[in-house]
């Protein structure tokens, strides 16, 4: 049975910030799955709920955040369901997350082995000397000398302090990992190290991995399948090929038409004009109509549902239905 | 030159790199000190009067009870027999002085020690759970802020009995208001970083999370407000003895200034029974206030240049 499980199975999840003037709909309603050894990459502008999506699936949101409705599988445990000490088990032993900008998740006066050692000790109850030997070994995995252990953060390069962050993603051995954004404020040769890493790692631990970003280009050569999310929406999801070559959501189309091509012919990158929109009073009908150059009168006043297009690809678009 | 320190003190002698390391920042704290004016100045003058409170009464004997055997020793001025002459009683001042460094930095350090943990508790606590702990806690601190602090200890003085243990207990019981919002006042900073959620994240319970995380944070502030507090500590002890507080059995520098109000030494002209004293806790609050500033400068992260 243990293999029909789905290492993640997130339906119709919702996550709202309480707000002076009522709720704000971060993520409102969505569904995405994940199996193992599988990576799925969220992408969309800031602010369309990507992070919160994420944050969601540990129970890590802020203190103003709150999980409004749906259900998160892991592994077949409801985790919108757990106490916080529930969670607080199951948190890095089966999930864990690879921070955002790794120059402040790690204590600036600590040295690096103890920040890795420190889940170790935490969840498995593990001595020191025991839990140092393991970061050591993690360390070497994810290609940094044993002896920078002893190091302080302020010792590693940017690149080195991503490592060892993953590092400490995968301190207790968890089937989920979730990237946010692991390679933003790293240069382009340190990324595609980065990128490498986790393709390596995950697939030899099987490992699922969630890939959130808003640069396309990574998702690409990373991902198995693609979500992109809209004001707090999933507005298409496939596979790579799925959303690249046959993108159907012309939110979609437009953020792959802002990063230039590589080879081809000089064209300055078109941009979406406008912002994503407010979360507290969102626009009715398709909330991308405001700035979608093909909205229709429909668009307007009635939410598009989501539709299958084929057995991977799916979008939530009004317009879809009449090229399909 | 990294290297070159690391090969002294750890490849040559197979030492562990984490011993090396420790090696290296310890030595890197010393030459910033030593290159620091501030902080060597004031090291200097802490380290000299510490050295004569821990040897001094071993090498210069003096003793309250033993008096003058006749008149003809008393105010005595400066010469080679007393070098800073005798006081009403025929007393040596210089003995006295010396013996009075002990009490002074005794209490110093002691009371110190008491209010710097009492603050460093009450403002991580504080700071971290926020809430009505916060509330709580910060009233107590405002209304220990609030109270004139030398009338108080004055209070508790004359209650409790003047032995040197009581006040040394008053000034470390009534001193930590100060620190303890400074403490809070990071703390509120330190919590709100990434790593700290990312402990959270990981498992970690609050205990563990104020003790490893964010005292190490807080540290340099403590640190720094330490040696400021310890200068505090010991005009205290000296206001406290002057106004006739103090322990009665012990010399100490308030004392001398105590006797030689009471004696109006300064209408007799004997401005050797009074200045050395006066000097001499001017000096020490001096030594240890640069001491404060200067390592302010040095352990502060964000001051640090890289």
């Amino acid at each position: 049975m243990e293999a029909q499980t789905k290492l993640l199975d997130v339906k119709g999840l919702r996550a709202y910030f309480r707000m002076g003037k009522g709720a704000l709909r971060a993520v409102d309603g969505v569904d995405f799955g994940l199996d193992y050894g599988e990576a799925l990459g969220i992408v969309g502008e800031s602010g369309c709920g990507k992070t919160t999506s994420a944050l969601s699936i540990c129970r890590m949101l802020p203190r103003e955040g709150y999980i409004a409705g749906g259900e998160i599988f892991v592994e077949g445990i409801d985790y919108a369901r757990l106490s916080d000490d529930e969670i607080r088990a199951h948190r890095w032993k089966d999930v864990s997350i690879i921070f955002q900008g790794a120059m402040n998740a790690m204590n600036p006066v600590k040295r690096v082995g103890f920040q890795i050692a420190e889940a170790i000790e935490l969840h498995e109850g593990a001595d020191r000397k025991a839990a140092m030997n393991r970061a050591g070994d993690l360390l070497e995995l994810v290609e940094i000398p044993r002896d920078r252990l002893s190091r302080y953060p302020h010792e590693f390069s940017g690149g080195m302090k991503q490592r060892a962050m993953i590092a400490m993603a995968l301190a207790c051995g968890a089937k989920l990992v979730i990237g946010d954004e692991p390679t933003t404020a790293l240069d382009v040769m340190i990324q595609a190290q980065i990128l490498d890493l986790l393709e390596r790692l995950r697939r030899e631990r099987r490992m699922g991995l969630i890939l959130i970003t808003h640069d396309l280009s990574i998702l690409g050569e990373t991902c198995d399948r693609i979500a992109v999310m809209y004001a707090g929406k999933i507005v298409e999801t496939g596979t790579v090929r799925d959303v690249f070559d046959r993108a159907a959501h012309p939110y979609t189309r437009r953020l792959i038409s802002c990063f230039p091509r590589i080879g081809g012919e000089k064209v300055v990158p078109e941009g979406i004009d406008g912002f994503p929109p407010n979360l507290i009073d969102p626009p009715r009908g398709c909330r991308f109509h405001p700035r979608c150059l093909e909205a229709r009168a429909a668009c307007r006043e009635i939410e598009p549902q989501t539709r299958r297009l084929s057995a991977t690809h799916s979008v939530a678009c009004h317009l879809a239905e009449v090229k399909s | 030159m990294r290297d070159f320190i690391a090969y002294l003190f750890g490849k040559g002698r197979g030492r562990s790199v984490r011993a090396q390391m420790r090696r290296m920042r310890g030595r890197e704290f010393l030459s910033r000190v030593y290159r620091n004016k501030t902080a060597f100045a004031g090291s200097v003058i802490v380290l000299v009067f510490a050295l004569v409170a821990l040897i001094g009464q071993s090498v210069v004997r003096f003793d309250l009870g033993v008096t003058g055997q006749t008149g003809a020793e008393r105010w005595l001025p400066p010469s080679a027999a007393h070098w800073l002459g005798t006081d009403h009683l025929g007393r040596d001042l210089f003995g006295f002085l010396v013996a009075g460094a002990g009490v002074s930095m005794l209490v110093g350090a002691v009371a110190t020690a008491i209010s710097m943990v009492i603050g460093t508790v009450v403002g991580v606590v504080s700071g971290y759970f926020g809430k009505w702990i916060d509330v709580l806690l910060m009233r107590l601190t405002d209304f220990m802020l609030c109270i004139p602090w030398l009338p108080l200890c004055m209070v508790l003085a004359a209650i409790l009995g003047s032995s040197l243990v009581n006040i040394i207990l008053v000034i470390g019981l009534t001193g930590w208001a100060g620190s303890a919002r400074l403490v809070r006042a990071q703390t509120l900073s330190v919590k709100e970083m990434a790593y700290v959620e990312r402990t959270v994240s990981i498992g970690a319970k609050s205990g563990h999370i104020m003790i490893k995380h964010i005292l190490p944070n807080v540290f340099p502030v403590v640190f720094a407000n330490t040696v400021l507090s310890a200068a505090a500590a010991i005009s205290t002890e000296t206001t406290l003895s002057f106004l006739g507080l103090g322990d009665t059995s012990r010399p100490s520098w308030g004392m001398i200034l105590y006797y030689a109000n009471a004696t109006s030494a300064v209408a007799k002209g004997a401005w050797w029974y009074f200045l050395p004293a006066g000097v001499c806790v001017v000096l020490v609050v001096l030594g240890l206030t640069l001491m404060s500033y200067a390592f302010d400068e040095i352990l502060n992260p964000r001051l640090k240049e890289r």
